[in-house]
């Protein structure tokens, strides 16, 4: 139970892919990679390839940087989320966001542009992406709706956080190796709004869509019978790693309720003590001194709990929400790994019948139609012969759909691990830094006051002298 | 000329006509609290104030059964002379549960709209409850025949002022007034202080607390996670110290409100010290006027004149005049009781002056004790405000470092 991934997937592994996946890719021939991937519309995951499958992923990864960098020095593309507006139409009101792209990769015209996209377009974007990798980790979008209510849409704040999301969404596709290399994504990034909408239109129509989805329903309820130890090992990872993301945001969460409570009273707190210290003479500067110290501490909570709010609740919430992705990730790997299997029962299965005596019936009925018996079994087996043929063509190209769909995972899997501690460690640091910070500071508050409260009486004690 | 006695709202079931004897000449009398109004004047601290005054009325039972009906004395007199009264009445007969009296302020709201004194809802059932009161004592075998009850119920209120203006003791007088007027502030305010304080550090426990959930998920997510691990498990023991730490801090939230609960019980006792003033005051008032009284009877007797409408003066009206020799021996009562009653405001007087001397040497050293108490308490707040801080540094910093670790 505690063994982790780690243990499974290591590095003297032949399957395995190194970190820069690269690697593995360029063993592909590239021509049979074309033919893989341009002609044949079922060694996706159920969903037809469009235009951005048009290059093979080794010539794709060709034009992309192999290195994964994570410092900005080696980074060629840098993109912005930012300026949300509202729009108004007749039907509907959205709010579309800037984005701003500024980059030195060869396969864009320009090496700046700036578009206006609405949630949908992202939406589509990340749609497209997990139909063109299924089993590579997109990051999660922010969520479509608000649990709350549909008033809530337009609130600052929210339209704030999902601009924040949507930003990370963009760079971290940006960052991605293959990811970043999507012809769609550079669609996205590039085109405007009507050339979008021109470009969205193509691809797969509404019905073969339905085709292959209900395919993949059909293989998932079929199920996966050998599935590799180490994704079984991921995805007892993720169920827990999901459990307690989860638990993690709500804490936080009922944290930041807590500590706005907390700072509601103490905001009626200070004035009390102002209100006492007009009843009072000598008391009156000390009482006023106490007050000013809470009012300041009133404002140090407001900072701390707003930066709870803007930087470890959204980062929680994301890995929440990527838990969900790993887990639609693991399952479309295992719906490939089922297909395979599936065909190569029915493999077995026509074999057995190829080379199975001939059965009753197929005697009786070709005698019925006066062939010879024996003519017919030839052409019986002759037919299975062509049929074995076919699905064991078909067979070759979903293992090696299962294998590069597999190495895909794993190696994606090693990346957002790292990212995933990453970033969980920099918004946990934050926080405690931040933590640290208002207790100094409020710490600050009530040292002055002792000070000037402790100076008093050595003065009373020189009047004293002096009188 | 038609007078109509109003009908006070009172409890179902209780008689409005209450039968009492009373020593003097009367043998049963009606009383009647009927109406409120406003009044404005300047208080004891020369400043303006606005406040309600209650009609007393009162009328002999006898002269309605013989067929008169006459209007009823009356005279106007405020709450806190109500006060004065009953204050009186509980220092003389210490054995007597005396009837209380209405809310002083409109304490217990249940709108909370306001808590006003002036609100006429407020003013009714304070009036409502006055009459109820003077009732009460009117039905108490002992209480009823006081003097100083019947001198409330029956004497003007002009008369009373201007025994007031005559014998008030300016200074010492003003100071017990504010006095008063700073330990009900003095309550008030430290109050709601201790409410509030309450609930911050109520809120402040749920926030340590909730910290506790980290330690416990952060202890089970270190299972799952390699490099993770071990920075997790130990932020996770840090995140439990914190919210443990909690308990502490409240105590020491405790210990400050307990100081400060001290002084709220302390109005009490500075309130007791002004009351045991106004009763002394009171009676010195009293005195003065009962000679005041005293001299204008003697006055009406030597001259033959009538100054207010009374029922004495009515009867004398209709009945004719006494004797010369009745009237002489009536004068010669009269005198000896204005030399007692001189002699007793002298003494009053000498009374009330000892009393404000000595009563304010010790608030004054009172003072001085509340000052000193109250700075070392806020002294001791703030070093458990730093104490608190410091432990919180102490915590997240370490917190911090097992992040890193990560």
């Amino acid at each position: 139970m505690s063994r982790t991934i780690d243990d499974v997937v290591s590095p003297t592994q032949t399957n395995t892919i190194p970190a820069d996946i690269s690697g593995q890719m360029l063993d592909l021939d590239e021509d049979d990679d074309f033919e893989v991937f341009s002609k044949d519309s079922t060694l996706a995951d159920g969903s037809m390839f469009n235009a951005s499958m048009q290059t093979s992923p080794g010539s794709m990864v060709n034009q992309c940087k192999f290195e994964e960098d994570e410092d900005g020095d080696s980074k060629d593309i840098f993109i912005t989320v930012d300026n949300p507006e509202s729009h108004v139409t007749a039907i509907e009101t959205f709010i579309t966001y800037r984005v701003l792209t500024k980059t030195t990769r060869s396969e864009f015209d320009n090496s700046e542009y700036e578009v206006r996209r609405r949630y949908q377009d992202f939406h589509w974007l990340k749609g497209k992406l997990e139909e063109a990798h299924s089993t590579l980790i997109v990051h999660p979008l922010p969520e479509k709706f608000v649990v709350k209510g549909m008033v809530e849409r337009f609130n600052g704040d929210f339209i704030e956080t999902r601009r924040k999301a949507l930003h990370k969404f963009l760079n971290r596709i940006a960052d991605h190796p293959i990811l970043s290399c999507s012809e769609d994504f550079k669609v996205f990034l590039s085109a405007q709004a009507w050339e979008l909408t021109t470009y969205k239109k193509q691809g797969p129509g509404f019905l073969s869509r339905m085709g292959e989805t209900v395919r993949a329903v059909a293989n998932s309820v079929r199920g996966v019978k050998n599935r590799p130890e180490e994704f079984t090992a991921i995805q007892e990872y993720v169920e827990d790693f999901s459990n307690k993301i989860s638990s993690l945001d709500k804490v936080t969460q009922r944290i930041v309720k807590e500590q706005k409570e907390y700072l509601e009273e103490l905001k009626e707190y200070g004035p009390t003590y102002t209100l006492w210290s007009g009843s009072e003479e000598e008391l009156a500067e000390q009482l006023k001194g106490v007050a000013g110290c809470i009012e300041r501490c009133c404002q140090e909570t407001e900072e701390q709990v707003g930066h709870l709010s803007d930087t470890l609740v959204p980062v929680l919430h994301e890995y929440v929400l990527c838990a969900e992705t790993l887990k639609a990730v693991l399952r479309r790997r295992d719906n490939i790994q089922a297909e395979f299997e599936a065909k190569n029962e029915a493999l077995a299965t026509k074999k057995v019948d190829r080379d199975a005596e001939s059965s009753d019936l197929g005697f009786v009925w070709g005698s019925l139609l006066g062939k010879n018996p024996e003519e017919a079994r030839h052409q019986r087996q002759e037919r299975l012969d062509g049929e074995i043929e076919e699905l064991k063509v078909e067979i070759d190209k979903l293992e090696d759909r299962v294998e590069w769909a597999n190495n895909a995972l794993k190696g994606d899997w090693v990346r957002w691990q790292r990212s995933m501690r990453g970033d969980l460690k920099s918004a946990f640091l934050s926080t405690a830094e931040k933590n640290v910070d208002y207790y100094e500071k409020c710490l600050a508050v009530w040292e002055t006051f002792l000070l000037s409260q402790r100076t008093e009486p050595s003065e009373e004690t020189d009047r004293d002298n002096t009188s | 000329m038609s007078y109509q006695m109003p009908q006070p709202k009172s409890l179902p079931g209780k008689s409005y006509f209450i039968l009492f004897t009373l020593r003097y000449l009367l043998r049963k009398m009606e009383i009647s609290v009927g109406e409120a109004e406003k009044r404005t004047g300047k208080n004891s601290v020369n400043m303006q104030e606005i406040y309600t005054v209650y009609l007393i009325e009162t009328r002999p039972v006898d002269a309605v059964t013989e067929g008169l009906i006459p209007a009823p004395d009356s005279l106007w007199r405020r709450y806190s002379e109500f006060e004065l009264l009953r204050n009186y009445l509980l220092v003389t007969y210490p054995f007597v549960v005396v009837a209380p009296l209405p809310e002083k302020r409109a304490e217990i709201v249940w709108h909370k709209l306001s808590a006003d004194n002036m609100d006429p809802d407020f003013v009714e059932r304070r009036r409502v409850g006055l009459e109820n009161f003077l009732l009460r004592l009117a039905s108490h075998p002992v209480l009823c025949n006081d003097k100083i009850f019947y001198i409330f119920l029956t004497e003007a209120d002009s008369r009373l002022k201007a025994m007031n203006a005559a014998f008030r003791v300016k200074n010492p007088d003003k100071r017990f007034t504010e006095l008063k007027h700073y330990s009900d502030e003095l309550q008030t305010v430290v109050s709601q202080l201790l409410r509030v304080q309450a609930r911050v550090a109520d809120r402040l426990y749920g926030v340590y607390k909730v910290h506790g959930n980290y330690g416990r998920v952060f202890s089970e997510w270190s299972a799952i996670e390699k490099e993770m691990g071990d920075g997790l498990q130990s932020a996770g023991h840090h995140m439990d110290a914190y919210a443990a730490s909690v308990d502490d801090i409240l105590e020491e939230e405790e210990h400050y409100a307990d100081q400060l609960k001290e002084y709220l019980f302390y109005t009490e006792a500075l309130r007791a010290v002004c009351r045991k003033h106004e009763l002394t005051q009171f009676e010195l008032e009293m005195a003065a006027q009962d000679l005041t009284s005293k001299k204008q009877q003697k006055e009406e007797l030597v001259t033959g004149t009538v100054r207010t409408f009374s029922l004495k003066g009515m009867t004398s009206k209709l009945f004719g005049q006494e004797t010369a020799e009745q009237r002489e021996a009536k004068l010669q009562v009269l005198e000896q009781q204005i030399e007692e009653g001189e002699e007793a405001v002298k003494e009053k007087n000498t009374e009330s002056n000892e009393f404000v001397k000595t009563a304010w040497v010790d608030i004054e050293r009172f003072k001085d004790q509340k000052d000193r108490d109250l700075k070392e308490a806020l002294i001791s707040y703030a070093i458990m405000q730093i104490s608190r801080c410091k432990k919180g540094i102490q915590v997240w910093t370490n917190a911090k470092e097992c992040f890193n670790k990560m």
